[in-house]
């Protein structure tokens, strides 16, 4: 028995690293579970892209479901994502509400004339303040809101058709259960 | 001659200008407050490149989240409000020494119990040798060893 107590140390610690291995590869390591879920949005009154005089509030977005997508035209991955969010995300039927990241307004608005401008109403957090209020830490971000203005989902980074089949469906499919 | 040496002269202090350029300093009021803001800032994590405190990162983010901490700190606020104000929205995921509660007994005390089992087992098969073999200290009838 004790000539087999190093085998088995060794079967032990090779079944613990061969675990840690499988276990990274399951999911996104830079990923971080934003403690927001199902805690009400924070409340955030942001100018409107390109009509600085207008703001849009928590408030005014209460009432109905909604998308928020963090966006920046700085951002690589979000070119990657934009044709998602022109494409599948509208067809799911929910208002999409732009949240300009850190950016220039006319940068991103020669952006959003590029590559088509998918939104519903855009709020501009140009120095980041509002973004920090929601955990936003890198574009692109997608939020699900409730209409009691909840955080029901967070997605961290582009948005794939993969991501809508497995996490937006089931998310939305959720709200309708609720709904009366 | 004269105009190399001015040349090299010139090319060792362009890193002194891309520094000066770089850095923005806070305006602390005090040293201390300064010390304090450093201490914390490198308890705290990144949330964007994670293996870096927010006083090292270069990250956006990081660069926001110190102007974040710099201004509550001016606030008046303690080092404890700010850690949850950053905890509530990024979660512990920021803070680079997680607080002692169940979730994280494992990572606080696992070592620690590795350990007391290591020196248990130790402590066994000492005593089990000391009584197969009362005569210590004569390596000579060693054989049996498979360590």
């Amino acid at each position: 028995m004790s000539r087999l107590l190093p085998l088995i140390g060794f079967l032990l610690l090779v079944g613990l690293f061969g675990f840690g291995i499988w276990w990274n590869t399951q999911h996104d390591q830079r990923e971080i579970a934003s403690p927001l879920i199902d805690k009400p949005a924070p409340a955030f009154a942001l100018p409107v892209l390109g009509e600085p005089s207008r703001t849009v509030d928590k408030a005014s977005l209460l009432g109905k479901p909604y998308f928020l997508n963090v966006f920046a035209s700085w951002c690589i991955e979000c070119v990657h994502e934009h044709p998602m969010l022109m494409t599948d995300m509208k067809r799911l039927g929910l208002p999409i509400v732009g949240f300009n990241y850190k950016d220039e307004p006319e940068a991103a608005m020669a952006w959003l004339s590029e590559h088509g401008d998918p939104f519903d109403v855009i709020v501009a957090d140009r120095d980041g303040r509002a973004g920090i209020d929601f955990g936003v830490y890198a574009a692109p971000e997608t939020f699900l809101i409730d209409a009691k203005g909840v955080i029901r989902y967070k997605r961290i980074g582009p948005i794939t058709p993969e991501v809508i089949e497995k996490e937006i469906r089931p998310a939305l499919a959720a709200l309708a259960k609720e709904a009366p | 001659m004269i105009r190399r040496a001015l040349l090299w002269l010139a090319l060792c202090l362009l890193p002194v200008v891309a520094y000066t350029q770089a850095i923005q300093p806070l305006p602390f009021h005090d040293r201390a407050e300064e010390v304090r803001f450093q201490k914390l800032t490198s308890e705290l994590r990144c949330p964007m490149c994670q293996n870096e405190t927010l006083a090292d990162s270069n990250a956006p983010i990081a660069h926001d989240l110190r102007r974040q901490v710099f201004e509550m700190i001016q606030a008046g606020k303690s080092d404890d409000e700010i850690k949850t104000y950053l905890v509530d929205r990024y979660s512990q995921f920021v803070l680079y020494k997680p607080p002692v509660e169940p979730s994280t007994w494992l990572l606080w005390f696992g070592p620690l119990a590795l350990l007391a089992a290591g020196a248990v087992v130790v402590a066994v098969q000492v005593r089990r040798r000391a009584r197969q073999n009362p005569t210590v200290g004569t390596p000579a009838n060693d054989t049996e060893d498979d360590w």
